[in-house]
């Protein structure tokens, strides 16, 4: 039995999973800013903070980085309300995004601050540049373009991990492709139309990405290679 | 607290045991033939991408697509679009089938670029005092590129083996009897959600871990080889 | 007849117009320096001769035989005849010297393994290391490495050896002992083409001295007259820029 493509049904719902799409990038960048701020804090125990610390850290980001992100956000969605924590899906999904990122972003950015050459802050304090000074002209340049681009690589990984979120019932983008499907039954059509949106979300924040790296933080990155 | 001990013994049967044991296994096999043929294939890919004859250009250009396609599309929707292609096309109702053509085609695009990277590490007066003694492309490669690029080839290709272990837990999604399925399963059967998925997580750790601490060592030991 | 005729030669690298109608003849035996500033376009002329970059329009003939480097089978026939040394990284890390030296002569060439491999342990010998055969090239100096790359050239038998600024990245030490590497090739006769920073030297070796700039060639004279006298502005320009230096 033939099966012919018929896109025209399913182009109607495309502004629909446009704001799907929107919903998505939410979560991303929520998830995204939330892994950095903790994983900055974590990342700065792993630097100067006490044996205790460093080793709590250490356990931490060696379990969120060697367990699927599905498989903790289940945990939290099921498992957690055997403690009484109810989530709703939406901040279940933030939530384990967020804490999965924060285990990421601070090797990410611990291996930034490793980064720092030991003659750029001599030179600075020769130059008898204050603690503040030093910091402001000389490590954080240095770091900022230096973790640009795993952090926006990490940013693109985060962006088709929201993809996951349609599992729990979140009405991303994901999540409204089910939600047509199961109206129109149009599988391949949804779903590749689907495909080809986040083929161009994150088309547009590499190139965005990119753009922000050259010339904010003199990072060179490239587009397509 | 007492509930959730009480389930222990029932939890672990060796029934189920063995069921986790056989999930795990597939979790394993998917990763591993996909990074296999991801690794030749994207091997192939690479090399190819890098020709430079006209004649080749529309290889190139699909290789290029190709690549750039399946790196940005999120695992649950290339599955799915595979699920239903398939479905569609009535070429096997096979869900492992599926789940492994899939994982293939993925690996393919990020290990194909990992070697092309690799490729490209090494420095391009290598490339010219070799063309300028007459060497062929496919020559320069096997003589001088790959057996220098292999060591900056092999610790990306190996972190994304281990990473995409946790990547497959997507193809519970479609069916397919991997781990996370299997947690599903036990969950639904009427397990407590907390032994359910946190074994599971468990035994993710237990596949991942120890990989992720040889491919440190190994890029420790590739590292002092280099002098 | 000239060993190397270029008529009215012209190259870009993608838009950029670097080599721009060259005329150059180079007798057999002769040795012909580049100089000239940076982006002048002399290590582009040596690439380009060695099918590395290919012309847009010109003329390149080599012993009377017009060449068409878009050619396959006549890029094959130019490889034969000339061979280059670049500035670094010349070497095939993953090969020992003596491989290095003798692996374009038996797997390309196709010759006798036993006789490339007296052939190299002489050349080896000849640039003072023969007691590195089995060295690799992370092991060596920059200035062991760069005489190995010399010594690889020269296992090809080539009519013509291209020097593309050979000791521009080596420390000061090391720069000597590639200079007298080549100064015995000087005297032997070999026809080169010599790319280089090192005045002095090149005033000493050179038969002719070629001053390249923007892609175009200027003025081509005896050393002493460039050095000392030379026709053109922009010659005198830079030499006298250079000599100061010194």
């Amino acid at each position: 039995m033939g099966y012919t493509l018929v896109y025209t049904q399913v182009l109607e719902f495309f502004p629909y999973l446009i704001r799907g799409a929107v919903i998505s990038l939410q979560i991303a960048i929520l998830a995204f800013f939330g892994g950095m701020f903790f994983g900055l804090i974590f990342a700065t125990i792993r630097t100067f903070g006490n044996k205790l610390m460093n080793n709590m850290v250490i356990w931490y980001v060696t379990f969120f980085t060697n367990t699927p992100q599905l498989v903790q956000i289940y945990f939290l969605f099921f498992a957690l309300p055997e403690f009484g924590i109810l989530l709703s899906p939406f901040i279940a999904v933030l939530l384990g995004m967020t804490l999965n990122a924060a285990a990421y972003l601070c090797e990410i950015q611990r291996a930034g601050f490793l980064s720092i050459r030991q003659n750029e802050l001599d030179a600075a304090k020769t130059l008898n540049f204050t603690l503040i000074q030093q910091v402001k002209y000389v490590i954080l340049p240095h770091i900022m373009k230096v973790l640009f681009p795993p952090l926006s690589n990490h940013y693109i990984i985060m962006t088709l991990g929201t993809s996951m979120a349609a599992i729990f019932g979140v009405e991303e983008l994901t999540g409204r492709a089910f939600n047509i499907n199961s109206e129109t039954f149009r599988s391949v059509e949804i779903f590749s139309l689907t495909a080809l949106v986040y083929i161009v979300i994150t088309f547009m924040a590499t190139f965005l990405l990119a753009l922000i790296g050259r010339y904010f933080f003199k990072a060179k990155m490239r587009i397509i290679q | 607290m007492e509930r959730l001990l009480e389930e222990i013994p029932s939890f672990f049967t060796i029934w189920n045991i063995i069921f986790l044991g056989k999930a795990m296994g597939v979790t394993f096999l998917l990763t591993a033939i996909g990074c296999l043929v991801g690794f030749s294939v994207g091997g192939l890919l690479a090399v190819f991408r890098k020709t430079k004859s006209l004649v080749l250009l529309p290889l190139r250009f699909f290789i290029i697509i190709y690549t750039e396609i399946f790196r940005r599309i999120p695992f649950l929707v290339s599955l799915l679009l595979m699920f239903y292609v398939f479905q569609i096309l009535k070429i096997s109702d096979n869900l492992f089938l599926i789940a492994t053509i899939t994982v293939c085609l993925i690996a393919t695009a990020y290990i194909g670029e990992i070697i092309r990277s690799g490729i490209e590490s090494i420095n391009q007066t290598q490339w010219d005092a070799a063309e300028a003694m007459n060497f062929s492309y496919f020559q320069i490669l096997k003589e001088v590129i790959f057996p220098q690029a292999w060591k900056v080839i092999l610790p990306p290709a190996f972190s994304f083996f281990i990473m995409f272990i946790k990547d497959t837990a997507l193809a519970s999604q479609i069916g397919v009897m991997e781990l996370t399925f299997a947690a599903k399963i036990l969950n639904n059967k009427g397990f407590s959600p907390l032994l359910s998925f946190g074994t599971i997580l468990v035994l993710y750790f237990i596949l991942s871990f120890p990989l992720d601490r040889f491919g440190k060592y190994m890029e420790k030991k590739l590292v002092t080889n280099r002098n | 007849m000239s060993q190397i005729e270029i008529k009215s030669l012209n190259a870009y690298y993608d838009k950029l117009h670097v080599l721009k109608d060259i005329n150059l003849n180079v007798e057999k035996g002769e040795i012909v320096s580049l100089i000239g500033p940076s982006g002048s376009g002399k290590s582009s002329l040596l690439k380009m001769l060695v099918g590395l970059l290919t012309p847009k329009s010109g003329e390149v003939s080599l012993n009377n035989n017009p060449l068409n480097y878009t050619n396959k089978s006549d890029l094959r026939t130019i490889r034969e005849q000339i061979a280059i040394v670049f500035q670094q990284y010349n070497l095939f890390q993953n090969m020992n010297v003596l491989k290095n030296v003798c692996i374009a002569p038996t797997k390309i060439q196709k010759r006798n393994q036993k006789e490339v491999e007296e052939q190299a342990v002489a050349l080896l010998e000849k640039v003072g290391l023969k007691d590195k055969l089995k060295s690799y090239p992370d092991e060596l100096s920059g200035g062991q490495q760069q005489r190995v790359a010399i010594a690889r050239a020269l296992c090809l038998n080539p009519e013509i050896l291209l020097l593309d600024e050979v000791t521009s990245a080596l420390d000061p030490e090391l720069v000597q002992e590639v200079l007298d590497s080549i100064r015995i090739l000087a005297s032997e006769g070999m026809t080169m083409l010599i790319v280089s920073h090192e005045m002095s030297f090149v005033k000493e070796v050179s038969s002719r001295v070629v001053f390249m700039d923007n892609g175009s060639i200027i003025e081509i004279n005896e050393p002493k007259i460039i050095f000392d006298n030379p026709k053109e502005k922009r010659t005198l320009d830079f030499v006298g820029k250079i000599l100061k230096d010194k």
